[in-house]
């Protein structure tokens, strides 16, 4: 996909360098210096590694500043900010030095900056939503993308027949097609920058996102198919000439994708065996990742592909293995590069354009352009997205409709794509970099400063039919929640069969092949460090006087309660809630009487406080901020309230059960759980008496996210590994009572089977799952599963 | 995915079932193999074990309540018929307009039976009304903690007042309605698979 000969940074910054240093020190080190010199300038040595030093620097504190008021950043998106900077600077440097020094090297541009941005893309993309939206992703990204290039590189050259376009821009049909193809690419780094500022639905999100990412294929199959049809100039075409460029889109897009799986799965081999090594963890994942990019690179398939596959399958055992130092590092590190990357990039865009020695204006082309790629882009997606929609389980509304086609934005790659034109073969080039020039800074300044007002109207628009009164706004919520329980109930998230299927080879095959054998023996252990568990509140609650579990080095959080809350102030509540939880902001200024204000309040309050259902999540994929998600905060929230709910509930009917007396059993050592956890479940109220934990049989709860869904327990799930364990304890009674008027359990078929878990109703059932993931865990036994039997094998 | 065991022949009272609830058979087949993934120890029924094996509803608010309501009148087990019969309060408003016989019974998910199930949901002693304290417990649940116990109460109090209109301090089915009637509930409650 590029010239990799091209000189990578040392040019233009060795050609800044004899630009700054008008007055050279003559014969520095050719004749020795006169006497001993007490100090020597030795610009020219330090001269490439400083000069990038000093850029990145400079592109950071500029950052700084821009954060400094708070009011710019929340108008202005950060990428804005840095291109006008990036025209500042260059412009400081065109007057001083009399010639544009720093441009964006399409060299640097695709070996060093634009990988980390597509690492950590790849890596931190929720894989669950990714595969559920993976149809919609793909028809986007590569219908949308031949389309879009199609049609606008047609369009324009029926403008230049038309005679809109000077003469002067010499050029033919192919000429065009070779620009729509590299202008029609949706870029990624842009995409992200700016959603990031724009909060949207989860689905949207990753709709565009994805689509930003796959269509790398595409693109890099359209450019370099058309440059080489432009080479061979258009007469030599033939037929055989398509279908293998039609060929060639398959092997590009499926190569891609196999080089980065095949170094996720070396990456997560060599993890397995880092044991003793924890240090080097980081540096692996980067390294095959890296190599994964260049790999692809060098056999010119799609490289971003390869990444961000090599991300997507890495990630889970790459997470199991690797210490939990490591991940926080490699975490970080990711993010900083990116973020670092991203900056870096935006800011030699501006630089970028200062040099008007590379680029020719004509305005019928570059206005011709501008209005096409919005025009069909937004035609596009609203062709696609109806058919889409034929298919979809919950289809994408106007509002979504036009976000898509709005936040289509262009950026850096289409940039470096057209400066590796070769212009003795595309004699126009120079206007296509104007071109070029001004639409990626319309989309990135214009759509990128336009789209989040834009969004905030048309939802306030939505909204403003109904008004809604605080019952509505309750039973809102209320039903969505009732929607996404029966949704999961009926098990409907798509291509469930094949899921089920890859999850059983993963389990099977996968995981005990690229995971640490320790990483899932250590989660039959209770005590295990691994997780932060809330024992202690788990203890505390269901312990009516037996032992405490002690001494496990473990930082128990505590579960929140209302009313060890402190006193938030409603404005507090409503900066936490966010920009998308309560549009009606405007409600509250518009209201004069103290009763209505009043009701604004409440409105407020409950807006604020509401658990989000699945539907309204915010997308969580940020490069600039490492922060908890709200959605974990929340559903850890709901999931505790639910425990304690239904063991309240348990408890309540275990009091219905009449027990006679509280024997201690003798628990045989079995490779599950139990040891270490005391747990005590009062059967008649009575506390228990001196049990020591060998003596009971503890039986563990766990609560897992059922279905597997790894990625998307790894949003519930946190990287902090947290599952509630709630320890309860069985007692023969139980078990020989055999039947019982307990209203929760059905009895059918207990009879005759002594099974611990009947009764008990929560416990603990790792086995060997091969559960790899530290997931949330919630599994309900019923009697005559063979878990049960297991860990029921007793007197 | 449908074709592994397809027939369904397989499903017992399947007439009735159709009958009654206005399914599909491709749903209903669809239903079918749910309800056997879901009953794993294959007794035939399920249990509410079997249900809270859901792990994404342990994470839902409501979900406790949703797994009641599949279980009405205090049974402990629920079989495919009425497993099927909850569910098609989800099934999209059908299209055909107006061109029904009257005199039989509205079917499963038409509008008013739609908001009935939600309405069951918060009326926990099925009294017909929804009380100031049922309301309470409805909040609690689905408001996060920084939400403190008197916000709480005056959000109750606020909302029981708007929708209540006879004065009695509670929300009867039909208040219920009436405050919902700007909603668009068939979009809501429905799920689009379930034809």
């Amino acid at each position: 996909m590029l010239r990799a000969a091209l000189p990578l940074l040392g040019l233009p910054l060795a050609a800044a360098g004899a630009a700054e240093e008008p007055t050279q020190e003559p014969g520095s080190w050719g004749e020795p210096p006169p006497g001993l010199a007490l100090f020597r300038w030795q610009w020219h040595e330090v001269e490439a590694p400083y000069l990038v030093a000093l850029w990145i620097l400079v592109a950071s504190l500029a950052k700084i500043v821009f954060h400094l008021s708070r009011k710019v950043t929340s108008l202005v998106p950060e990428s804005c900010l840095l291109i006008l900077l990036g025209l500042v600077l260059g412009g400081i440097v065109l007057a001083v030095a009399k010639k544009a020094e720093y441009q964006l090297e399409p060299g640097t541009f695709f070996l060093f900056l634009l990988p980390p941005i597509v690492l950590d893309s790849g890596y931190f993309m929720p894989s669950r939503l990714f595969f559920d939206n993976l149809g919609a992703i793909l028809t986007y990204a590569v219908v949308g993308t031949l389309w879009n290039a199609f049609t606008t590189g047609a369009a324009l050259w029926g403008l230049q027949q038309a005679g809109l376009v000077a003469p002067r821009v010499q050029a033919g049909l192919l000429d065009f097609l070779l620009f729509g193809s590299l202008i029609s690419a949706v870029d990624p780094v842009a995409v992200l920058a700016v959603f990031e500022e724009v909060h949207v639905n989860e689905t949207l999100f990753i709709i565009v996102f994805g689509e930003s990412l796959l269509n790398d294929a595409v693109t890099v199959v359209l450019y370099k198919v058309c440059n080489s049809f432009v080479e061979m100039g258009s007469a030599n075409v033939q037929v055989t000439d398509y279908l293998k460029g039609v060929a060639s889109l398959f092997v590009v897009s499926l190569g891609g994708a196999a080089v980065g799986l095949v170094f996720a799965f070396l990456l997560a081999l060599t993890t397995r065996f880092t044991k003793r090594v924890r240090i080097i963890e980081p540096l692996l994942v980067f390294l095959l990742a890296y190599a994964a990019y260049l790999t692809a690179e060098m056999a010119s398939l799609s490289a971003i592909l390869a990444v961000t596959m090599c991300g997507l399958g890495c990630k889970k055992y790459v997470e199991a293995n690797i210490s939990h130092k490591s991940r926080t590092a490699v975490k970080y590190t990711m993010k900083t590069l990116a973020s670092c990357a991203e900056t870096v990039i935006f800011m030699l865009l501006g630089i970028s354009a200062v040099d008007s020695s590379k680029w020719a204006w004509d305005s019928g082309l570059v206005l011709g352009t501008l209005f096409f790629i919005l025009f069909f882009r937004a035609l596009g997606v609203v062709l696609q997205t109806w058919m889409l929609n034929q298919f979809r389980l919950v289809p994408l509304d106007k509002i979504d409709q036009v976000v898509m086609s709005y936040g289509g934005l262009r950026g850096a790659v289409a940039f470096a794509l057209v400066i590796l034109l070769d212009r003795t073969k595309v004699p126009a080039k120079d206007y296509f970099v104007a071109t070029t020039i001004v639409v990626v800074f319309f989309t990135v300044i214009v759509q990128g400063l336009t789209i989040k007002p834009l969004v905030k109207w048309l939802k306030v628009k939505r909204s403003e039919h109904h008004k809604p009164t605080l019952n509505q706004e309750l039973h809102e919520h209320t039903f969505d929640h009732i929607l996404a329980a029966v949704e999961d109930v009926v098990g409907h998230h798509g291509y469930h069969y094949w899921r089920d299927r890859w999850e059983q080879f993963d389990k099977k095959y996968l995981s005990q092949l690229l995971m640490r054998r320790s990483a899932y023996r250590i989660r039959d252990q209770i005590w295990d460090v691994y997780y932060r568990l809330n024992i202690r509140d788990a203890i505390s609650f269901v312990d009516q006087g037996g032992h405490v579990l002690s001494s496990t080095g473990l930082t128990l959080p505590s579960m929140p309660s209302r009313n060890s809350v402190a006193e938030t102030s409603v404005t507090n509540l409503l900066r936490e809630s966010g920009s998308g939880a309560c549009l009606d902001l405007q409600v509250i200024d518009t209201v004069r009487s103290g009763r209505d204000r009043e009701d604004a309040v409440m409105h407020h309050l409950l807006c604020g406080g509401l658990y989000k259902p699945r539907r309204r999540y915010k997308a969580s994929c940020s490069r600039h901020f490492i922060s908890e998600d709200a959605q974990e905060r929340q559903d850890k929230e709901i999931f505790q309230q639910n425990m304690k709910r239904r063991l309240e509930s348990f408890k309540s009917t275990k009091h219905n059960i009449c027990f006679t007396k509280n024997k201690p059993r003798t628990r045989k050592a079995s490779r599950k759980k139990k040891d270490g956890v005391a747990n005590a479940e009062a059967t008649n109220g009575k506390p228990p008496r001196d049990l020591g934990f060998q003596d009971t049989a503890a039986v563990i709860l766990t609560v897992e996210s059922e279905e597997e869904e790894e990625s998307d327990s790894s949003e519930t799930e946190k990287e902090d590994d947290e599952g509630i364990i709630f320890v309860a304890r069985a007692t023969s009674e139980v078990l020989q009572e055999g039947k019982f008027s307990g209203p929760v359990l059905d009895t059918e078929n207990t009879e005759g089977q002594h099974t611990v878990c009947l009764q008990c109703t929560f416990y603990v059932e790792w086995r060997n799952h091969g559960l790899a993931l530290p997931l949330i865990q919630h599994v309900f036994i019923s009697p005559d599963s063979d878990c049960c039997a297991q860990v029921a094998r007793v007197s | 995915m449908g074709s592994r065991s397809s027939h369904a022949a397989l499903i017992p009272d399947v007439e009735n079932i159709r009958r009654e609830t206005g399914f599909s058979q491709a749903s209903l087949l669809r239903l079918y193999h749910r309800f056997r993934a879901l009953d794993r120890s294959k007794k035939g029924y399920l249990s509410r074990v079997d249900l809270q094996q859901i792990g994404a509803l342990a994470v839902n608010p409501l979900g406790d309540r949703i797994i009641d309501s599949f279980f009405p009148d205090g049974s402990q087990r629920v079989d495919f018929s009425g497993f099927v019969r909850v569910l098609a309060h989800f099934r999209p408003i059908d299209d055909d307009t107006g061109v029904r016989d009257p005199k039989q019974p509205e079917p499963l998910n038409s509008r008013t039976n739609k908001l009935r199930f939600a309405f069951q949901l918060y009326d926990l002693d099925q009294d017909g009304k929804i009380s100031r304290h049922e309301m309470l417990q409805v909040l609690r649940l689905m408001v996060g903690v920084q939400v403190t116990e008197e916000q709480l109460e005056s959000i109750t109090d606020r909302t029981v007042q708007e929708a209540d209109e006879d004065g009695d301090g509670a929300v009867s089915f039909l208040e219920f309605t009436k405050s919902l009637e700007k909603m668009d509930i068939e979009q809501k409650m429905s799920i689009r698979i379930l034809k």
